[in-house]
């Protein structure tokens, strides 16, 4: 408990900041367009938090958002349910070979990763023709984005629920238990006969699995379909991981935190917009990155305190 | 228990082989193949255009190439170095634009080098001192980096026409580009410095095995930090190239997605990710097949984006085969 | 009543590179008994167990497990057949719950997710009936060894487990944890289970065990109920040899070495540093070998390493060359003369890709280097040279050290310490995992260096090798020094004594070596 601290301080902090200084910081407006947009980048963060648990990484979270985003708008003509589909399933299959190369060629997850990433960047290259794809302008598919349900965002409905299974799994599933135990101790887990291969496909193809998902919000969130986006996306999610705690070596990690870490980066943006729109100073967007760099920056430090340094592992295992 | 285990060890026959020669004799000879493909099937592929374009999109690769190889060899990475681009590209405008003369061409050169060798050092210390993860230590700046140099320039483009400061990319020596020579150069030293210098020793041996190289009294923090500081100074120098090229400078957009092309050609010029080996000469071949294949696909007509996909499979290819080899 | 044997191995052959390490091995194990399996470290018992479970495939004899013959190729074959073991390095998941720890792989479900309360329930329980009480939701981590075992134990018996091994499981334990470990152990035994109980231990083997096999040398040299055995016979089947031969080996020799010794060149005093060194006091002499004796996990290794500068002591004194040191690092360590070749080359020794010639010259490289650039000729004159007067077989200085043989890999490391010329040679385990030719060669190197007045300090498991080294022995026992051995005390018998039970313990082993030395 001690660990989580800071960042639980740093978010009432930043959520006081807001509601003392906006006046629409509570607005209905506000926490739902929130919400909505930084489902995609909730969805992706526990992905990689299952991932980051076995103590491994991926890289390609991003890429592939972009990627499912294309060929969810390419779908999109054959109705909602169809572009959603074909979106998720491209990112699961990016996610299943993903794994399987980590398993069976042996090959350490941030290079298969990264080959992925620019593997699916290309392809959503090729399949948008370098351009970003419409999606139909039939509203069904750009209501899952865009659309509302008793009120709350549709994107924002699919993340919870997400989040939901996400920690449910985490706490009281054999993946998630196994996915633990396998960041924790690779041998001991494999010496006590867990299938290691198995579960370590299954975290990658979720990661992947929440990476088309996300592709999908994006495209019908914003009209198209962008081979483009999704740069640094998977640098965002690994910051809301380690923010929430979870060591990048595996072993150990809260689902319940790792939203944490996604809504202090998320609020830092939103903070600033309004801080903007006050008009007395004028930061720009770019301080964005700055102050987001810097909170990471805050957290490792108190970490490496904390946890008296922990296991030096390099990028190799 | 132990005992029994070591026992186990394979005595390794080796096949009678030249020395480290064979790797890099690998990938050359993958270079060549390209280079002959070309010569047979590409139209004005020989001539003196394509040799200057060709090398020149490497160029700004091969030099954080370069910082990228001593990086890894420790066992670390650095993902900051597209930042450390942008701030050496964000800097060096605003120097010699208002400082006149050679001072401000000078201070142009000095300064932002330092700046990006700062960030560096504080990569370094994460790493060294706080015992953080290379992956995560470099994160820092490769978020926060490149938004300092959004935030001084306030993400504005700075054009310019400094024909003395842009003579480090687009001044020519015999026909061939300056910068050309001087990566050529870099090579070169780099090269050397692995192969004679105790330095280039001692960094081998602190990401072969820092264990080992702890307790044989080598100063790994220092050694880390030393690699550190230089990889981000290199990535200066290719920042200020980079925008001599362009002859301007976009915070948003120099060096950007450098770091992955640096570690694609790290990783095809045949040095382990993993650390303990350093083939500077490696990454300067492996920059060139992977711009070799572009412009193959390039010339032949398919898109771009497929080269993204190749350049994916490329790596893969390259470091499986490394493991079976290693 | 005869009964077929739950376990039956029998001609087992395995070999290393070459060398043989498994030579018709044999080992029978009936169900409901505890059976020890004992022998020197290096006799095989580890090989052995390890082709039971799976971790080595055998390349001749037979295993018949449970009425069937098996050959099992993974661990998980041999544990889903039902055999389970607990190694003295834990292997459990630390961060993880002890029940979650008991129940991973098989945990209980409701509607498709685990039952924590149900997991949670019958750990406490089964725990309980071993005499534990602790609270089961805690990580793993946070208990001593003692308890981990248990925990370990715990997950075998939850799994039905046919047949147990224990491997030195209580090695890290004091009398209490032990009989708790033993109340445990019976209890399997009583419910039709066998248990193979492998310990250096000889009173618990006694107290516990029902049969006894016992190896040297590869090969089953004998199998008999424990009382069959006494101790003495026991201890001379391991040893091979009379306990009169033992004896009387050297000591003469031995004692005029401890004559022509020089001055102190090391002195530690009360050192102490964490769970693995309570109390060390030691010296050596220039022109001595001294051994420094002791069970795998006694603390021999962080002595050293305290001794080098490479861990730094939270209580106690050094000095080298009689002028008293504090090491913040290797570094200073290596600057007054101390050298530590240290246990796993793989893990802390070897630079792997590097040159033969690289990984020769690492410590003395500053040395040859002028102005930041290595002298290559000095290098090259030096390797060569070292190539030579210690006989390292190779293809060329400039081949990868990973392609030599243990032996000439542990060479060229002792090269390496050599060229710093130091005064004070810490040897870890010297000659573990290399062949007899280039253990040979090691230990007449290292008696050349004592009697040229280099001061040596070794550590061995194999007390054989110790014995033939070293002027006298120092024993070390969980993190202790216990005793120190010259003399007509030098001999394996006398130092297992130590080991076991500390100086000054009574046991018949004492008064069988008395015996012995009068009837000679």
């Amino acid at each position: 408990m001690k660990k989580n601290l800071p960042i639980l301080i740093a978010l009432v902090a930043l959520l006081v900041l807001g509601v003392t200084r906006y006046e629409h910081f509570l607005s209905a407006y506000n926490v739902t367009s929130f919400w909505r947009y930084n489902s995609m980048f909730l969805l992706i963060s526990i992905g990689m938090a299952f991932v980051i648990i076995t103590g491994g990484i991926d890289l390609s979270v991003g890429t592939v958002a972009a990627l499912a985003s294309v060929v969810s708008a390419l779908a999109s003509p054959h109705g909602a349910l169809a572009g959603v589909l074909a979106g998720s399933l491209a990112g699961l299959a990016v996610g299943v070979l993903n794994g399987l190369v980590i398993t069976h060629m042996r090959i350490l997850p941030f290079i298969v990763t990264l080959a992925t990433s620019l593997g699916a960047h290309g392809l959503a290259l090729l399949l948008g023709h370098n351009d970003a794809v419409a999606i139909s302008s039939d509203m069904n598919f750009a209501a899952f984005g865009q659309g509302d349900f008793l009120g709350m965002p549709i994107p924002g409905i699919v993340c919870a629920a997400v989040a939901v299974i996400g920690w449910i799994a985490l706490r009281s599933s054999r993946f998630g238990r196994h996915a633990l135990a396998i960041g924790g101790s690779e041998e001991a887990s494999r010496l006590m006969g867990l299938n290691v291969d198995r579960t370590l496909v299954f975290v990658y193809a979720v990661s992947g699995l929440l990476a088309g998902i996300a592709g999908a919000i994006l495209a019908a969130q914003f009209g198209a379909g962008q081979p483009n986006e999704g740069v640094g996306w998977e640098l965002f999610a690994i910051s809301a991981v380690v923010l929430g705690g979870t060591r990048l070596t595996g072993g150990d990690g809260s689902i319940a935190m790792t939203i944490a870490g996604v809504a202090l980066l998320g609020l830092v943006f939103n903070l600033l917009n309004f801080e903007n729109g006050l008009g007395f100073i004028s930061l720009s967007a770019y301080w964005q990155s700055v102050i987001r760099g810097l909170f990471l920056l805050l957290v490792i430090v108190l970490q490496a305190r904390v946890l008296g340094g922990g296991k030096v592992v390099k990028v190799a295992r | 228990m132990i005992d029994d285990t070591q026992r186990a060890a394979p005595i390794v026959q080796a096949p009678v082989k030249k020395k480290r020669g064979i790797a890099i004799q690998r990938e050359i000879a993958v270079l060549i193949a390209m280079i002959v493909f070309n010569l047979i099937f590409t139209q004005h592929f020989l001539s003196l255009q394509t040799f200057n374009v060709n090398l020149t999109q490497v160029v700004t690769i091969v030099i954080v190439g370069i910082g990228m190889t001593l990086v890894v060899a420790t066992g670390g990475i650095d993902l900051s170095v597209g930042a450390s681009m942008a701030i050496a590209g964000a800097l060096a405008p605003m120097l010699f634009m208002n400082i006149d003369g050679p001072l401000g061409i000078l201070l142009a050169f000095t300064l932002p080098i330092i700046a990006a060798a700062a960030c560096g050092v504080f990569n370094g210390f994460l790493v060294t001192r706080l015992h953080v993860q290379p992956i995560v230590a470099t994160l820092v700046l490769f978020i926060a980096g490149r938004g300092i140099a959004q935030v001084v320039t306030d993400g504005s483009l700075q054009a310019f026409n400094n024909s003395t400061f842009q003579w480090i990319a687009l001044g020519k020596v015999a026909g061939v580009p300056f910068q050309i020579l001087l990566m050529l150069a870099l090579v070169a030293i780099f090269t050397w410095i692995v192969r004679k210098t105790l330095f280039g020793k001692y960094l081998l041996v602190t990401g072969g095995n820092e264990d080992a190289a702890y307790l044989s009294g080598i100063p790994t923090a220092r050694v880390k930090m030393i690699a550190y500081t230089v990889c981000a100074a290199l990535a200066g120098l290719a920042g200020l190239i980079s925008i001599s090229v362009n002859s301007s400078s976009d915070a948003n957009v120099v060096g950007l997605g450098v770091e992955l092309d640096a570690i694609a050609a790290v990783a095809v010029g045949g040095t382990a990710l993993t650390g303990g080996k350093a083939y500077i000469t490696g990454t300067l071949i492996g920059a060139l097949i992977i711009q070799l294949l572009r412009y193959t696909l390039l010339a032949h007509g398919i898109p771009d984006a497929a080269a993204l996909v190749l350049k994916a499979a490329i790596i893969i290819a390259a470091v499986y085969v490394q493991r079976k080899r290693g | 009543m005869a009964q077929t044997p739950l376990l039956d191995m029998q001609d087992i052959d395995i070999a290393f590179g070459g060398v043989a390490a498994l030579k018709r091995a044999r080992l029978t194990v009936t169900a409901g008994e505890v059976h020890a399996l004992i022998g020197q470290n290096g006799a095989g018992k580890s090989t052995l167990i390890k082709i039971l479970t799976g971790a080595y495939r055998k390349s001749a004899g037979t295993v018949r497990f449970d009425g069937r013959e098996v050959d099992f190729r993974t661990p998980k074959d041999a544990r889903e057949a039902g055999i389970s073991t607990i190694y003295q390095e834990i292997n459990l998941v630390p961060f993880r719950s002890v029940a979650e720890n008991i129940f991973l792989g098989r945990e209980p479900r409701r509607f498709g997710l685990i039952d924590w309360k149900t997991a949670q329930r019958r750990a406490a329980d089964l725990l309980e009936s071993f005499g534990l009480r602790i609270d089961v939701k805690k990580p793993v981590r946070e208990y001593s060894t003692a308890i981990q075992q248990m925990v370990a134990l715990a997950r075998a018996v939850s799994s039905d487990a046919k047949m147990v091994i224990m491997d030195e499981s209580t090695s890290s334990l004091d009398e209490r944890e032990v009989e708790l470990l033993f109340t445990v152990v019976r209890r399997l035994r009583d419910d039709g289970r066998a248990v193979i109980f492998v310990s250096h231990r000889l009173d618990e083997l006694y107290a516990l065990c029902d049969r006894v096999t016992v190896m040297r040398d590869g090969q089953t040299v004998a199998e008999s109920t424990m009382q069959e055995m006494d101790k003495l016979k026991l201890v001379t089947t391991m040893l091979g040899r009379t306990l009169a031969a033992v004896v009387h080996e050297d000591s003469a020799v031995k004692e005029a070495n401890l004559a022509k010794r020089g001055p102190v060149a090391l002195s530690a005093q009360g050192l102490a540093a964490g769970a693995k060194v309570t109390d060390v006091s030691l010296d050596v002499h220039a022109g001595e070998a001294v051994g420094l004796a002791g069970l795998l996990g006694s603390g021999r290794t962080e002595t050293m390493r305290l001794l080098f500068g490479a861990d730094r002591p939270a209580k106690g004194a050094l000095s080298v060359g009689g002028e008293s040191a504090t090491f913040r690092s290797p570094k200073d360590a290596i600057a007054r003369g101390v050298a530590y070749l240290t246990e796993d080359r793989k893990a802390e020794g070897i630079v792997p890709e590097l040159s033969v010639r690289d990984n020769l010259t690492l410590v003395c490289l500053p040395a040859l280097t002028k102005r930041g650039v290595v002298d290559v000729a000095k290098q090259r004159e030096i390797v060569d040279g070292f190539i030579e007067s210690l006989g390292i077989k190779l293809r060329s200085p400039d081949q990868p050290i990973r392609e030599l043989s243990g032996g000439n890999q542990q060479k060229v490391l002792l090269a390496r310490w050599l060229a710093t010329h130091p005064r004070l040679l810490l040897l870890d385990e010297p000659t573990r995992g290399i062949d007899v030719g280039a253990k040979a060669d090691v230990a007449k190197i290292v008696r050349e260096l004592r009697d040229a007045g280099l001061a040596v300090l070794l550590s061995a498991s194999e007390l054989e090798e110790l014995t033939a080294v070293a002027d006298r022995a120092v024993v070390i026992r969980d993190g202790e020094t216990v005793a120190q051995l010259d003399g007509a005390q030098m001999n394996e018998a006398a130092i297992m004594d130590a080991i076991a039970y500390g100086g000054g313990a009574e046991s018949t082993l004492a008064e069988a070596v008395e015996e012995a030395k009068h009837d000679r």
